[in-house]
């Protein structure tokens, strides 16, 4: 809109009469497009927090899938078991809902015991104003936020379902003699599993690993599907077609944003894949993988 | 209205044959699961077609990608990894938006051709446009799978067909090409399985649902919308893919057989499924 000036150079105040590269330096770091840079790093923020998170919740799925308590070992292989079979879209767009109701739910037991109507009506879902989440007296951004929050929760639990599997065959695949030399040095089951289980299982988790954080990577763009401002709903508000009315007017742009989103999303990948053969090569040291015997062979 | 009513009306509601109108309120169950039933339709459309074009296209990339020359490899190389290397919901809009601008350049190029113009305007609808994209998607990830089974097959097996004289075209149609199949046909069929979850991104991204005609999420996601309540419409969904998923892996597990028909049965490899992966 007009009055929306980029302060970036100087020869910005007027656009009406800029041209050329001028014209261009002006519109991409205008305000809009600044308030879409820093989409990018919501992305890499979604990247930076789930990806622990859904390793932990892996992890304690696959530790449940292993328990000698039939209940515990029933809930961790029916998490892992939950995500095959079903398009994971479907787990996104189900769990953003349900999560919701839930926490609602719980508020709503908690703060208003006296409500007497039903919570669901009809095709209504009614809890009290004051177990609303967020209370519709808050400002935007703890919307915002707590939409986030909610996007990064379902994508750790469907992550975290998908590296439970992944870490549960690790666990398996840590050779048996060295479980089993644990024993005889008299190390406790949990003693063993900490100390030699857990340390050597990496390295067969890692290709699973990698495969997931290429495959997490690409799902970032499904938070604009979770009603995030990311940055496909950046890519779609700028690019559409602006009139006279615009600081900055050009017809419809979107297939060089979106051209743009995809080199983003192809040097994000490039960049993985060579940090993670890295980490492959660290982790493959002293191994008694065939990995690790060629680093062996190379170095003697 | 009665069950069977419903079914009449909406069985084949997701390709317009059927009630116009979309239920409004008062939901049942039968109608939930007749109109989700209705758009897996377009699920299997799209992945039926996507593997069965891009199974030829994907054999195709993987003998360039292991091609001596550079020419034939840098190509598959670059095409193997712009598609897998990028995410599908990426390609959905990058395609819609190419797409919807290709008429313009048409007209402008083609003044007067009546078939280009009409060619181009079906690339904007889903049935065209978005499986022009998950057939080249498909064809990338397979591509992949089937490279890797050309660089695992037997050393041995190529040396017995140089000493038996088979060279080029029947060397490639009686050794290479069987063996490359059966390396990679466990692989071959989670990607299937994965093709078919990948379809539901259809009408989320890019591609408008014309006149509300859309795959199964679609109208799952209308009817979460309208109720409110996940707990029914994406369950049904669940459903219907995990029938699918298994009828999948029977028909794949068939041709498994087929394919390893002349090895001892401790020495055939299992289709063994993986949990599901987005692209």
């Amino acid at each position: 809109m007009r009055g929306e000036t980029g302060a970036i150079f100087s020869y910005c105040t007027d656009p009406s009469v800029l041209e050329g590269w001028r014209w261009f330096a002006c519109y991409l770091t205008n305000g809009k497009h600044m308030l879409a840079y820093t989409s990018f790093g919501t992305v890499m923020l979604l990247l930076a927090i789930t990806a622990p998170v859904s390793l932990a919740f892996g992890f304690a799925g696959a530790t449940a899938a292993r328990s000698r308590i039939a209940p515990l070992r029933w809930v961790g292989q029916g998490y892992t078991a939950i995500v095959r079979g079903v398009p994971d879209i479907a787990f996104f767009l189900f769990f953003v809902i349900a999560l919701d109701q839930a926490f609602e739910w719980l508020r709503h037991q908690v703060k208003c015991p006296g409500w007497d109507d039903p919570i669901r009506q009809g095709s209504d879902f009614v809890v009290c104003d004051a177990a609303k989440l967020p209370l519709s007296s808050s400002p935007q951004w703890v919307h915002e936020v707590y939409g986030f929050s909610l996007a990064v929760l379902t994508f750790a639990i469907v992550f975290g379902a998908f590296a439970a599997n992944v870490l549960f065959g690790a666990m398996r695949a840590v050779p048996r003699a060295q479980m089993e030399t644990a024993e005889a040095y008299g190390m406790t089951p949990r003693q063993s599993f900490w100390r030699v289980l857990v340390p050597q299982m990496w390295i067969f988790a890692l290709p699973g690993l990698s495969n997931l954080w290429m495959i997490l990577v690409k799902a970032t763009p499904l938070l604009f599907l979770l009603g995030v401002e990311d940055i496909v709903y950046w890519a779609r508000e700028l690019g559409g077609m602006k009139g006279a009315v615009f600081d900055y007017p050009h017809p419809d742009w979107r297939l060089w944003y979106f051209l743009a989103l995809l080199v983003f999303y192809l040097g994000l990948t490039r960049v993985s894949e060579i940090v993670l053969e890295r980490l492959t090569r660290r982790l493959s040291h002293g191994q008694a993988t065939s990995g690790g015997e060629a680093m062996r062979r190379a170095a003697a | 209205m009665s069950c069977a009513q419903t079914i009449a009306d909406y069985a084949f509601r997701s390709i317009g044959i059927g009630e116009r109108l979309l239920p409004r309120s008062d939901f049942t169950l039968c109608q939930q699961i007749t109109l989700i039933g209705s758009g897996m339709i377009w699920n299997v459309y799209f992945g039926l077609l996507a593997l069965a074009f891009g199974f030829f296209l994907a054999v195709a990339v993987a003998l360039g990608k292991a091609h001596p020359s550079r020419w034939l490899r840098k190509p598959a190389e670059w095409f193997v990894f712009v598609f897998r290397g990028s995410p599908l919901f990426i390609q959905f809009f990058l395609a819609y938006e190419a797409f919807v601008l290709l008429p313009k350049i048409g007209v402008d190029i083609n003044l007067g051709f009546v078939e280009i113009t009409a060619e181009t305007r079906w690339l904007t609808r889903a049935w065209l446009g978005a499986l022009i994209v998950l057939f080249l998607n498909t064809a990338a990830y397979s591509a992949e799978i089937f490279y890797g089974a050309l660089r695992s097959i037997p050393k041995g097996d190529i040396e017995a067909a140089d000493a038996y004289g088979l060279t080029g075209w029947t060397r490639f149609r009686r050794i290479t090409f069987p063996t490359m199949l059966r390396l990679a046909w466990p692989a071959y069929t989670n990607e299937a399985i994965f093709l078919f979850h990948a379809t539901t991104l259809v009408f989320f991204s890019g591609f408008p649902a014309w006149q509300q005609r859309g795959d199964a999420l679609y109208y799952a996601n209308y009817f979460a919308d309208k109720t409110f309540n996940p707990f029914v419409p994406y369950p049904i969904v669940a459903g219907y893919f995990i029938l699918l998923t298994l009828c999948l892996i029977t028909l794949f597990g068939v041709f498994n057989k087929r394919l390893n028909r002349h090895l001892p049965e401790a020495h055939r490899r299992r289709l063994r499924l993986r949990p599901n992966i987005i692209r």
